[in-house]
């Protein structure tokens, strides 16, 4: 019943693909095709490109990525918590406390360690 | 609600096998009704009702933005010009698709695709109504009610970071670089905040189905109407126009810095996916906050199943009722996001994520704490949420002083801790003293 359900998701997959590729054939089909060496330049208004694009980035979006995926974590083990949370009494509330006052001092540290400084 | 895990379990799955039984039966040329129920939601719902709503939101939003700025907006084409989306969508077609010569033209192709698919898939799970009846329990105009709906909607939408990143990434351009990077940021950072508020209503609904969500409503009081609900709903709101980049958070595709961020290098059609997706997006946003906090389809102290009780009216007068109030409410909350585009600037990159990391995400941890007081004080005791003297106005009592001081100690921490404007303003400020002296 339940694992059933899925195959509407497998079916909204297949038909949004199409639904997006479908106005592509019709462009392909309808719309003036001129090609010329400046219109396939790259567009940085107007100025020619210089040097390569594709390069190593800045750390800073490494470590943000990096606490997203510690904050992420504990959704994950908040959620069945949070689920079975009327079954559990006061227990569960103290032990998720102790859980978060644990990962807010992570983030307290992080802050202080100035992680979260855009520089 | 507390459903008593033993005992209310056997009976759901009761239900359900019964329900599954009327499903399976042979409808139409031997197909079972629920494949007849999957095709019509396809064909009118997905790919036939959807689409047209996201046109017409993008000629109310033009409508209402140039009210915000006094002018009369679209107007040529039609009456009200309510055929621009017509001719948008003709022109958006018969435009040359241009691929820069240095880009990867496979992932240029795939990235609105899957923005796109991203952004249909979050709409499966939302309940638009109330639908069939099993037992006591409604289970929602939706075309499928998963157990784990909320989860599985956060894990898609999570994927349109996927998307932005590779149209950016794909261009080859180093400002649709810069625009994906800032919003890959930028939506990782508002997604722990948007999770975060959810926790709250799967603590007080013991489920992660939004049916389950949605039929807790409708028995005790929308989830705006407590006080960790409102606060909750506030972050998410914050998240939701966040996690779809629109204005004051729209810094991947600034126009005045980095052309049009990752998007930058597309044209005709495949700039109009990617339109589509935004609008779609915006949809069903609006939706979960609807299903989420406002009660979904539901009448607030006024309960549309009564109405069923006697067997007299039909179903479908009912949902007809369910889906209009759903429409205003989403209505509603689509134009709140107009309304904040329309009022407020473009935040800088350091005010977004500082917002997000230190206002936001203790902001929402300190808030399920508060809901799991709400859940001991209210809910635990099966109590409606309106402040009515009693128990419930117990609830109100501890709550609302402990949220008014977790929002002050947090903007009171963000401000002793920032180092930025003061000093920085200050020397600023010095040379263009000397000038005038």
């Amino acid at each position: 019943m339940i694992l059933t359900q899925y195959i509407f998701v497998g079916l909204l997959l297949l038909g949004a693909i199409g639904f997006a590729l479908a106005p592509l054939a019709v462009v392909l089909l309808v719309a003036p095709v001129k090609r010329s060496k400046s219109k396939s330049d790259t567009y940085e208004c107007g100025v020619l490109t210089t040097g390569e694009t594709w390069i190593r980035f800045r750390i800073q979006y490494y470590i943000y990525a990096l606490m997203f995926v510690v904050f992420d974590i504990e959704t994950v083990f908040l959620y069945p918590w949070a689920v079975a949370y009327g079954g559990l009494g006061t227990f569960a509330l103290i032990e998720m406390v102790v859980f978060l006052a644990l990962l807010s001092v992570g983030l307290a540290y992080a802050w202080a360690k100035g992680v979260l400084r855009w520089v | 609600m507390n459903l008593a895990f033993s005992t209310a379990w056997p009976v759901l799955w009761a239900q359900q096998a019964t329900q599954t039984a009327w499903l399976d039966e042979p409808m139409l040329l031997g197909i079972s009704r629920q494949w007849v129920i999957w095709i019509a939601w396809l064909a009118l719902g997905f790919f036939g009702l959807f689409p047209g709503i996201v046109a017409y939101m993008v000629w109310a939003e033009r409508k209402v933005a140039a009210r915000f700025q006094d002018r009369i907006g679209p107007n040529r084409v039609g009456p009200l010009g309510l055929l621009q989306p017509i001719a948008d969508a003709i022109k958006l077609i018969t435009k040359e698709n241009i691929v820069p010569g240095s880009a990867d033209k496979v992932v240029h192709l795939l990235a609105p695709v899957l923005l796109l698919v991203s952004a249909f898939l979050t709409l499966a799970v939302i309940p638009f109504g109330f639908g069939g009846k099993v037992g006591n329990r409604l289970t929602g105009l939706t075309p499928i009610d998963l157990p784990s709906g909320l989860l599985y909607l956060i894990a898609v939408s999570s994927m349109s970071s996927l998307g932005i990143f590779l149209a950016g990434w794909a261009s080859r351009n180093k400002y649709s670089l810069l625009g994906a990077m800032r919003a890959v940021a930028q939506l990782v950072s508002y997604e722990v905040p948007q999770v975060l508020a959810t926790v709250p209503i799967i603590l007080w609904t013991g489920s992660l189905s939004l049916v389950a969500i949605l039929n807790h409503q409708v028995e005790f009081g929308w989830f705006i109407f407590s006080p960790p609900g409102f606060m909750a709903f506030v972050l998410l709101t914050i998240a939701n126009i966040a996690e779809v980049n629109r204005t004051p958070f729209d810094l991947p595709e600034a126009e005045s810095e980095i052309i049009a961020g990752y998007h930058t290098e597309y044209s005709g059609m495949r700039f109009g996916l990617f339109f589509l997706a935004e609008y779609l997006s915006v949809f069903s946003v609006s939706c979960l906050g609807t299903i989420l906090f406002l009660g979904g389809g539901s009448l607030p102290l006024f309960d549309l199943r009564d109405l069923l009780s006697d067997n007299t009216t039909s179903f479908v007068f009912v949902n007809a009722i369910t889906v209009g109030v759903f429409s205003v409410k989403v209505i509603l909350y689509v134009f709140l996001m107009f309304w904040i585009r329309a009022t407020l600037p473009r935040m800088r990159v350091d005010q977004l994520m500082a917002f997000a990391w230190k206002m936001m995400v203790p902001l929402s941890i300190i808030n399920i704490l508060i809901a799991a007081i709400w859940q001991e004080v209210v809910v635990g005791h099966n109590l409606n949420y309106i402040p009515v003297f009693g128990d419930t106005f117990r609830g109100w009592l501890v709550t609302v002083p402990l949220e008014i001081v977790a929002v002050f100690l947090v903007f009171w921490i963000h401000r002793v801790t920032r180092e930025d404007s003061a000093p920085a303003l200050a020397s600023a400020r010095r040379p263009a003293a000397s000038l005038v002296r």
